[in-house]
């Protein structure tokens, strides 16, 4: 009853390309489909065709106009991506056709997809549960090679097998809780408080792994936060228009031009950064440049890395209040020091620099970032901050709100357990901590029923008196 | 007027005996079910007959003669605090009592007695006969009169149909009973007590799912037979704790002992040698037996690598030498038994009285009732007990007294009377059986409760009382007493949270207890969530405290614990409450009749056979279904726009 309509959607990117294609889910896609397709075998009947067959032909008209020549792809419920009944249609990549080809559809009477509905008829058919269906999302946003693998791991469903070993682990540790208090009487070995003690730190580690990827989660879909800071018109727009290929940040001679914080994201040998480009830092009375300025500080401390640029022709008198500024924010996050405008100086200006910095301890790169100059070197170093960890395929890291969200309440939840244990606490007390650290789990793996717990103990120990 | 041979036999004997046969409510069968249904509905003012095929066994305890245990207890409690009877005559045929589990915290205290059985079936018939508006007839039922799609009464095996507006079928492991014992098969609901035929098969015309289920007791022995002197003694408390809230319901008894021993592996190997006799493994046996109370022989066949099992000598009376053997229940033939239990120290020179047996009867599937134990295909037909799949006298009695008070309502006029997973273990109980079905006897235990923190058997009264005082079924005296308890629980409270400490007065005390001493004054509530010492230690050390305790009337220690209680574990007791508010959204939000659930391809097959079986009335009971997952209830709330 909710999926009465057939849907359809572009589901190439925007604009042309080679070839683009066009997604038909529904009860109905077979039957629109084939009202405005002509297969080249002319005795073909696209209903009766078998699943998971291709077809050649053309798309045409009420009027009898071929549009264009295509492929269509058939996939028979619930064997298909929705589980509904689907067809893919592979035409040429012109926006002209793409467009007239949907008309078509929309003429027959699909609906047109609204954004995400195919993933949530997947989901909603039980092709794949939450978590995977939010890597789905991910996985046609992924910007960077690591995020990409990420996703395919996620929606692979490496994730939710993590989840079942928790799971099970939890599972285990309330059997021998509830099979104390409900079976006090009975002539069984309980678990000492040892062992509980064990089992719950095992749990608590296993979840904490699992929330602490969160932030390489994060980082890998949203990119590393690189703050640009220095002094204005010290080349920090340049820099980032650099890496950028366009012209973003608005550039100019003018001190203090970017009044605002301008960010963007950047795939660099895989790994994403996204640079934050800031208002010079410099003692001024504008208002409103220092409200850009205070903003900048705030980038300073939300950044993990750092990347302070000055001017080499013309170092300011006023580094030590820079230095102060920048270094009290900066604690805890990479530093690298970038001298541009390095092909406007001479050796002599050179070795003032160095020992003006000599105290300040950083990776210095020396550039020129108009003439590009060492901004290879300047990648490498980038690369080498960001210290992401090799991602393997199988690798299982949280990148959902959602998810982080529920593991850090069961991460809270099993560390009052710990706690509990540690003094003692009468299991009965316990036992709430448990089913709420069960009941955050529940959300993103399936619920714990009291059948199954019951069972487990069962099963594993001699009740009945 | 349709005439037939029953209402002729009603015209005729009619003038005669001073009896009516159109009544409110009939409940049919006098065990632990249909005896509470009786009582509350009597005691509402519906006029009520109880049918019982055997007068003086009512209320026959067909396993151990036991009431109450963890979680068990709990219910007993609640029965009372409901006004119902088990309670009250548990005490009053106790033969030992204990509080178990009070290592644990209040939530696991569970209040157990041995009864004497026969004082048991006394107190019962005591009861039955004293109260108002019930009446008695022994005979067998053995089918219902339904009209219309409504029950309209039963008819008996002496031919007379007896009218009602209500009928609660209570009919335990009497419906096509069928005993083991090795191969000798005899049909029966009990030993030496046949079953009962008819009412099954009528109902299973009906459209009504019936299965079958199994369940077992052990022998009994004679306990001149039995050599104590090698057994662990176990004996009773003796404190103010008690099943009845009311007061002058105490034990009166004399009061005994249980004992222990142990298999060994000789008694594992006259088991073994049986077993190609056993029913339960030579196919004899198919219906499903409970996992937590297997047979003898299912214990050494499952757990192979445990050497020993405990056994439990129950006795059954304080006149009577028969004693129960708690954990040896067994359906192998009876020299098998015997041989078995002759290995055991203390009874290698038992006599039996009789051995154990096993037991399959008819059940119905509990999905087909409504929260108020209503089926739902037949209008004002009641089950209550066994027959619901249930196993234990606390679990029947909840649920009877649930069908009695919602047949009188139904008779009379009113809200029907349902209790919530937050309120009580009858709630869980009852909302588990028509919600999830039963694979296996259901018992309760306390993880199946959410909220086992306020389902505490020592506040019983305070969660159900008032409830049943407004219902009708709580006396004024039992009222009276409740507010009396509360009031002063309340006094007690309030002393607490405003009476000053100095620290020079208690920390000669702390030290003592080797608790923390004080650095600055506070309040003695502060004191109380100190886990080295209860109330009454304190008042030791505080004579103020110790005036205010001495001043309280009657009860004391009880409200002193219940405040003890209370105060420490606030915090807790708090929480759980916001958890179970919190969830309660959920029991809000009505589904009955709303969706049509087979129209809904976007949930799996299982799914919507299970929502269209059950039918839950709420999203809250949606979601407990098994087999019903969040996302499930997610695509629900989103049918109902939300």
């Amino acid at each position: 009853m909710t999926n009465a309509s057939t849907i359809a959607a572009i589901s190439t990117p925007a604009g042309s390309g080679g070839i683009a294609v066009i997604r038909v889910s529904g009860k109905d896609a077979f039957g629109y489909v084939s009202r405005i397709f002509v297969p080249k075998k002319k005795d073909l009947q696209l209903t009766e065709k078998e699943a998971n067959s291709v077809v050649f032909g053309s798309v045409v008209t009420d009027k009898g106009e071929t549009i264009d020549d295509v492929l269509v792809t058939l996939f028979r419920s619930p064997h298909s991506f929705t589980g509904e009944d689907t067809i893919e249609i592979s035409c040429h990549g012109s926006v002209f056709i793409q467009q007239q080809i949907l008309k078509l559809l929309l003429k027959q009477g699909c609906e047109l997809a609204r954004p995400g509905e195919f993933s949530q008829r997947a989901f909603l058919n039980g092709k794949m549960d939450l978590s995977q269906a939010e890597a789905v999302a991910d996985l046609i946003a992924s910007t960077s090679a690591a995020s990409h693998r990420m996703a395919l791991s996620q929606m692979r469903g490496n994730f939710s097998n993590e989840l079942t070993l928790i799971r099970e682990k939890l599972l285990n540790f309330v059997s021998l809780i509830e099979l104390e208090l409900d079976f006090n009487e009975e002539d069984v070995e309980f678990a000492d408080r040892k062992e509980l003690n064990l089992l719950a730190k095992e749990i608590e580690e296993k979840i904490s792994k699992l929330a602490d990827s969160f932030n390489l989660g994060n980082v890998l879909k949203n990119g590393i936060p690189v703050a640009l800071v220095g002094e204005t018109n010290v080349g920090k727009s340049t820099l980032l228009n650099l890496f950028l290929n366009e012209e973003k940040a608005i550039v100019s001679d003018i001190h203090g031009t970017t009044r605002d914080v301008i960010e963007d994201s950047v795939n660099i040998n895989g790994v994403m950064f996204r640079f934050i480009d800031t208002a010079g830092i410099r003692e001024t009375k504008d208002k409103i440049e220092n409200l850009g300025i205070e903003r900048t500080y705030k980038k300073i401390e939300q950044a993990s890395i750092i990347l302070w640029l000055i001017d080499s022709t013309q170092v300011s008198e006023h580094i030590e209040w820079l230095t102060e500024r920048i270094a009290k924010r900066a604690v805890g996050k990479k530093v690298i020091l970038v001298f541009n405008k390095i092909d406007k100086i001479d050796e002599e200006e050179y070795k003032v620099l160095d020992e003006l910095f000599d105290q300040f301890d950083a990776e210095r790169i020396y550039i020129s970032a108009k003439e590009r100059i060492n901004t290879e070197e300047l990648e490498t170093a980038l690369l080498k901050a960001a210290q992401i960890p090799e991602l393997q395929a199988t690798d299982v890291v949280v990148n959902n709100v959602r998810h982080y969200e529920a593991l850090t309440k069961a991460q809270t939840s099993i560390q009052r357990v710990i706690d509990g244990l540690e003094n003692n606490i009468s299991h009965d007390f316990l036992s709430q901590d448990i089913r709420e650290c069960m009941h955050f789990l529940g959300e993103i793996t399936g619920q714990i029923s009291t059948d199954e717990i019951l069972g487990n103990i069962f099963s594993k120990f001699c009740i009945g008196k | 007027m349709r005439i037939n041979t029953y209402s002729y036999v009603t015209l005729c004997y009619k003038s005669y005996l001073n009896m009516n046969f159109k009544y409110d409510v009939i409940v049919v069968g006098a065990g632990h079910a249909g005896n509470e249904a009786a009582c509350a509905a009597a005691n509402l003012g519906s006029n009520t007959l109880l049918v019982t095929m055997d007068m003086n066994k009512v209320g026959q305890m067909s396993c151990n003669p036991a009431v109450g245990g963890i979680a068990k207890g709990q219910i007993v409690r609640e029965i009372d605090a409901l006004g119902g009877q088990m309670g009250i005559i548990t005490d009053r045929s106790a033969i030992q009592f204990r509080m178990l589990n009070r290592s644990k915290g209040p939530a696991m205290w569970s209040p157990r007695s041995q009864s004497d059985r026969m004082q048991f079936i006394q107190e019962w018939i005591k009861t039955l006969t004293g109260t108002p508006n019930l009446h008695i007839w022994q005979d067998t039922v053995t089918g219902l009169t339904i009209e219309n799609g409504q029950v309209s009464g039963v008819k008996t095996l002496l031919g007379i149909t007896f009218r009602a507006k209500c009928v609660v079928l209570t009919n335990g492991t009497f419906l096509n009973g069928l005993m083991h014992i090795g191969k000798t098969q005899i049909a029966g609901g009990r030993c030496s007590e046949p079953s009962s035929y008819g009412i099954a098969e009528q109902l299973k015309e009906h459209g009504f799912t019936v299965e079958r289920m199994k369940t077992g007791t052990p022998m009994r022995i004679d306990g001149r037979s039995i050599d104590f002197s090698k057994m662990t003694e176990q004996v009773g408390e003796d404190d103010f704790h008690k099943f009845s809230f009311l007061e002058d319901v105490k034990r009166e008894l004399k009061q005994m002992s249980c004992w222990i021993t142990y298999t060994n592996e000789e008694t594992h190997e006259e088991l073994r040698k049986g077993l190609p006799e056993s029913p339960l493994y030579n196919g004899q046996i198919q219906s499903i037996g409970p996992r937590y109370c297997p047979s003898i022989e299912t214990k050494i066949v499952t757990f192979t690598d445990k050497t020993a099992h405990q056994l439990f000598l129950e006795p059954e009376g304080v006149d009577s030498q028969e004693y129960y053997v708690n954990g040896f229940s067994s359906s192998l033939p009876y020299q098998v038994q015997i041989a078995a239990i002759q290995t055991v120290p203390g009874l290698e020179k038992a006599e039996l009285f009789r051995p154990g047996y096993a037991i399959e009867y008819d059940f119905f599937d509990p999905t087909q009732l409504n929260h108020t134990l209503e089926t739902k295909r037949i209008k004002n037909l009641f089950f209550a007990g066994q027959i619901n799949g249930t196993t234990g006298y606390e679990e029947a009695g909840g649920q009877g007294l649930i069908a009695g008070i919602n047949a009188h309502i139904n008779c009379h006029g009113g809200t029907s009377f349902v209790l919530g997973r937050d309120e009580a273990y009858i709630g869980v109980l009852i909302d588990d059986l028509v919600t999830k079905g039963v694979d296996e006897p259901y018992r309760m235990f306390t993880s199946r409760a959410e909220y086992r923190i306020i389902l505490r058997q020592d506040d019983a009264d305070m969660r159900l009382t008032e409830k049943a005082y407004r219902l009708g079924l709580a006396t004024d005296v039992r009222f009276g007493l409740h507010k009396t308890k509360k009031e002063e629980q309340n006094k007690l409270i309030d002393f607490l949270n405003n009476y000053s400490i100095k620290p020079a007065q208690i920390n000669p005390f702390l030290q003592s207890k080797e608790s923390s001493e004080l650095k600055h004054g506070c309040k003695l509530s502060d004191l109380i969530l100190r886990p080295q010492f209860g109330i009454n230690e304190l008042a030791e050390a505080m004579p103020a405290l110790k005036e205010k305790i001495e001043q309280i009337e009657s009860r004391k220690e009880e409200i002193v614990e219940s405040v003890e209680v209370v105060m420490k574990y606030a915090g807790y007791i708090e929480r759980e409450k916001m958890i179970a508010d919190k969830l309660q959204r959920l029991e809000h939000i009505q589904l009955r009749g709303k969706v049509d659930y087979n129209s809904i391809h976007t949930i799996s097959t299982e799914a919507r056979q299970k929502l269209t079986k059950i039918d839950p009335e709420t999203i809250g009971q949606a979601s407990r279904i098994p087999g019903i997952s969040p996302s499930d209830v997610n695509i629900l709330l989103v049918l109902l726009g939300r």
